[in-house]
């Protein structure tokens, strides 16, 4: 039976804990008798046939939806949509659970006869996934059998040919979808729901939309009043999606929605990286040396290497729950189940909240974690895994561990370099930001050629970035980077620190010298549910 | 009298070029510069009048002299020894302060008639350089008959006086003439989006005299230095960015392309380049649009310069030298409206030239903007 998340208050006896630092690693000693740490519950145990629990999913639908099966007919148009390479993080070892689901969906469809199947990457305005990548979520089989016959493709948020307008909102927001997807007699809808921002209307209406579509939600405003956008109850940014998804049902448009979860087995239960799963009071002499060693060795080598080993982990996660039917009934129910792995009630709010940020982000992988991802991680992710009220306070502090090096993947992210360089070397304020850049960068010619023709991040995503930490930005009274390359943190608008002392000497000056601390011990991934 | 001078000493010259190199400013130490105790020139002819100078600015044509990296074109147009100083603010024997357009025309050299360009007004682009009564010299401060702003006492032409506003200060008054020149550089700049490199003083200027002469014009503009950047977007730039990051800037205002190589498909109208390297012109070539022009205003030297895109894009190339008389009223308005003799940021006595010559060499490290020699303490001053 896995141990359930907790909080640890801090005294004398307590170890350093750890922190993750970008492509390294750290640990702290943090202050007794007023620091908590929240500490995620251990992996919860992992469906142990994952394919037939597929089976039985698409067999008895959630809601008012009809078993996969009897909603296939010969001559359909039937067009598969799976998540991108954003999701799961780091990647999941072979075989991931999105080609599993394909799988058994193509099976169900080639036995009702149905020849006319679409398989879209549903990445709305993140980078297209290279052929590797692609082959790493469907499967080599799936992938042969369609891609090369050019059925097998990254949504283009920018062919203006293909993509359909459905109609507005009642708040007036425009709804435009894939046409290929809009067009089909049925769209299936793969998800991984790593955490509770996932799924739901937001695949559909955000993963195969346009910017014309996304420019809704994907706004300051709606983020400053998502509390949190991990609550869909409580997150703008869902109702939103939700709203078009009402567009979507009006004009027709049928999804069948399978959604999957994950437990937090991160970094597996042996070899070198399973100590970092470990709560620090356990580490037995031997994770203790094989911790001292890994960092050892990480700090020794260039950046490049060190990259290159954390981008090649596969994490060996365990699928906990297949959901599939009507989308908001599946969603519920999934939602449950993230949480269930994930949520971990705590007491109160803190003056300030401290976080290691790891090597990877939604954006950058297999690539370079820059400054405005680092942003977009501590503000708008790890701030943002909460219900009910932000762990830190209004006017409190965050104090980020992670080297923020001034440094972009200039494939991936071409407009991130001119964001930060331009952008943010004006203003950081999210709203200044939106109203006099975000226009020019999302109708950039260049940007838009690279974002269709290479593997570029829109033009326009760097400032979805920035929004999502708005909430943060709004809430916090202070933000500091531990260990941060002090320009690159002065760009962001943020302060430098050396060390973790030298930073909560720094919070002091907001927060006074006994503030409360609380720190989010994550990976793996945990959400504060706080009352 | 005291003055500041510059010999030819070909091994001196040498050796300065050398320290140069390794130190901007270097030069001064052991290079052909000294102070001297000099007879005072003699008046050359009729309409001359003695200038006692109050300040007198280090320019980038200076420091390129005393590093020894200046063009050899300029041999036939100077003469040895000479004293530099052509940004001089100074007083007559009657006590009226007169700034000093210092470039030498027909009238100067007392050459009648005067030859087609001075006649027209454009002294800058005199065709009599080299020839007069004066021993060569395309300024004062290049010009051995003439004398320079870094002594106690230097010669003008009636012809190249202005005289100093009353609530102009020297300091304000010592920025005119730097100002006229980009006040001339601003003129010949068309309308649309202007790239201005470098923001030493002639760059800061530049961007002033822009925003005056085209309120609307869009000018992105690069400086390396924090105060730099806060002058340059205080002065009238939309955009101040890392030398660095202009490619990128420019790409992203003008909605460009870019090929694989980086090189952009479009670009800016104008560049208005001061700092006039090699590396300045080959930026200027990057982003300049097909069809745009490249303003020299920083002078340049003996560069090595892929000039394809020159040629590919239909660039132009434009050399803008020093100013015409009517950019100096121009000039004193900008100066005053904008208090530029802010810009001023330390004074030295001759001296101490070697400690000016290494403040002016790394003003922008240290956070300055003008250096200038103050000679209103100098006892010879008031003796001569």
């Amino acid at each position: 039976m896995p141990r359930p998340g907790f909080v640890l208050e801090v005294d004398r006896s307590t170890p350093p804990i750890l922190f993750h630092h970008g492509e390294s690693l750290r640990l702290e000693k943090l202050p007794a008798g007023r620091t908590r740490v929240l500490y995620p519950g251990e992996p919860l145990d992992a469906l142990e046939d994952v394919d037939g629990e597929i089976r039985r999913a698409l067999d008895n639908p959630l809601g008012d939806s009809q078993p996969l099966r009897s909603l296939l007919t010969p001559g359909m148009k039937l067009t598969i949509a799976f998540d991108d390479i954003s999701l799961p993080l780091p990647p999941m070892r072979r075989p991931d659970i999105r080609q599993r689901v394909i799988e058994a969906v193509l099976d169900l469809a080639a036995a009702a006869g149905v020849d006319d199947v679409h398989l879209i990457a549903a990445l709305a305005l993140h980078r297209r996934m290279t052929e590797a990548e692609l082959r790493h979520a469907v499967g080599d089989r799936v992938y042969d059998a369609f891609a090369p016959q050019g059925l097998l493709y990254n949504h283009d948020a920018e062919d203006l040919d293909n993509l359909a307008f459905l109609g507005t909102t009642r708040h007036g927001e425009e709804v435009e979808i894939n046409k290929r997807a809009a067009d089909s007699d049925l769209i299936v809808y793969v998800n991984i729901n790593l955490v509770s921002m996932d799924g739901g209307w937001k695949s559909t209406a955000t993963g195969l939309s346009s910017y014309r579509s996304l420019r809704h939600h994907h706004n300051v405003k709606t983020m400053q009043q998502s509390r949190s956008f991990m609550d869909r109850h409580a997150s703008e940014l869902h109702s939103s999606n939700w709203r078009m998804g009402e567009v979507l049902k009006d004009a027709g448009v049928k999804v069948f929605q399978i959604e999957t979860t994950l437990n937090n087995d991160t970094f597996g239960t042996s070899g070198p990286m399973s100590v970092l799963q470990k709560r620090e009071w356990e580490w037995t002499a031997r994770d203790r040396a094989t911790f001292i060693g890994m960092k050892a060795g990480l700090d020794r080598l260039p950046i490049k290497a060190r990259r290159k080993i954390f981008n090649s982990w596969l994490a060996p996660y365990g699928v906990t729950s297949v959901q599939a039917g009507e989308v908001e009934a599946v969603h519920e129910v999934t939602t449950a189940n993230v949480f269930k792995q994930q949520l971990v009630p705590i007491e109160g709010q803190t003056d300030i909240l401290t976080m290691g940020l790891p090597y990877i982000c939604p954006y950058n992988v297999n690539s370079v974690m820059n400054p405005i991802l680092v942003m977009c991680l501590g503000l708008g992710y790890f701030f943002n895994m909460y219900r009910g009220q932000p762990l830190v306070r209004e006017g409190g502090v965050v104090i980020m561990s992670h080297p923020t090096p001034w440094e972009f993947n200039p494939v991936h992210h071409p407009s991130y370099i001119d964001f930060f360089e331009q952008v943010l070397a004006d203003t950081t304020d999210p709203l200044e930001i939106e109203a006099r850049y975000e226009k020019q960068y999302a109708e950039d010619e260049w940007y838009r050629h690279l974002y269709r023709t290479s593997y570029a991040y829109h033009g326009v995503h760097p400032f979805y970035m920035w929004y999502w930490g708005a909430h943060a930005l709004e809430h916090v009274g202070k933000v500091i980077i531990v260990g941060g390359e002090p320009r690159s943190v002065r760009r962001l608008g943020f302060t430098p620190a050396s060390t973790l002392n030298d930073a909560l000497e720094m919070a002091s000056d907001v927060v006074g010298r006994d503030a409360t601390i609380t720190h989010l011990h994550n990976p793996p991934i945990v959400m504060a549910d706080v009352t | 009298m005291k003055a500041l001078v510059f010999s030819r000493k070909p091994m001196k010259f040498a050796a300065a070029m050398v320290a140069g190199r390794l130190a901007p400013g270097a030069g001064a130490k052991v290079g052909p510069l000294a102070l001297r105790d000099v007879d005072p020139p003699e008046l050359p002819g009729p309409g001359w009048v003695r200038v006692r100078p109050r300040l007198s600015g280090i320019c980038g044509s200076d420091l390129a002299t005393i590093d020894g990296t200046s063009s050899r074109w300029f041999e036939p147009i100077v003469s040895f020894p000479f004293t530099p100083g052509h940004e001089v603010v100074g007083e007559l024997d009657d006590g009226r302060r007169v700034i000093i357009v210092p470039v030498l025309s027909c009238v100067a050299r007392g050459i009648s008639p005067v030859c087609g360009s001075c006649a027209d007004g454009r002294i800058n682009h005199c065709e009599r350089i080299g020839f007069g009564q004066l021993e060569p010299g395309l300024q004062c401060g290049f010009c051995e008959s003439t004398g320079g702003g870094w002594s106690t006492l230097m010669l003008a032409h009636e012809h190249q006086l202005v005289t100093v506003p009353d609530d102009l200060s020297d300091e304000a008054a010592v920025l005119v003439e730097p100002t006229a020149c980009a006040v001339h550089a601003a003129a010949q700049v068309d309308s649309g989006s202007v790239a201005v490199i470098g923001a030493g003083t002639l760059g800061l200027l530049t961007i002033a005299a822009l925003r005056s002469a085209h309120p609307s014009m869009e000018i992105l503009a690069t400086a390396k230095h924090p105060h730099q950047r806060a002058l340059a977007g205080e002065l009238g730039a939309d955009l101040v960015v890392n030398p660095g990051e202009l490619e990128r800037s420019v790409r992203v205002r003008t909605g460009s392309m870019r090929l694989d190589s980086g090189q952009l498909t479009g670009g800016v109208a104008s560049v208005v380049d001061c700092v006039g390297s090699a590396d300045s012109i080959a930026q200027a070539l990057r982003i300049a649009a097909p069809g745009a022009t490249i303003h020299a205003v920083g002078m340049p030297g003996v560069t090595t310069v892929d000039l394809t895109p020159l040629w590919q894009r239909e660039i132009a190339l434009r050399g803008t030298y020093a100013y015409a008389r009517a950019d100096f009223d121009t000039a004193i308005e900008l100066v005053r409206t904008l208090d530029l003799g802010r810009l001023v940021s330390a004074t030295y006595p001759l001296r101490r030239y070697e400690d000016a010559i290494a403040h002016a060499a790394s003003a922008g490290t240290r956070g300055a903007v003008k250096i200038a020699f103050d000679l209103r303490p100098e006892k010879e001053r008031d003796s001569i």
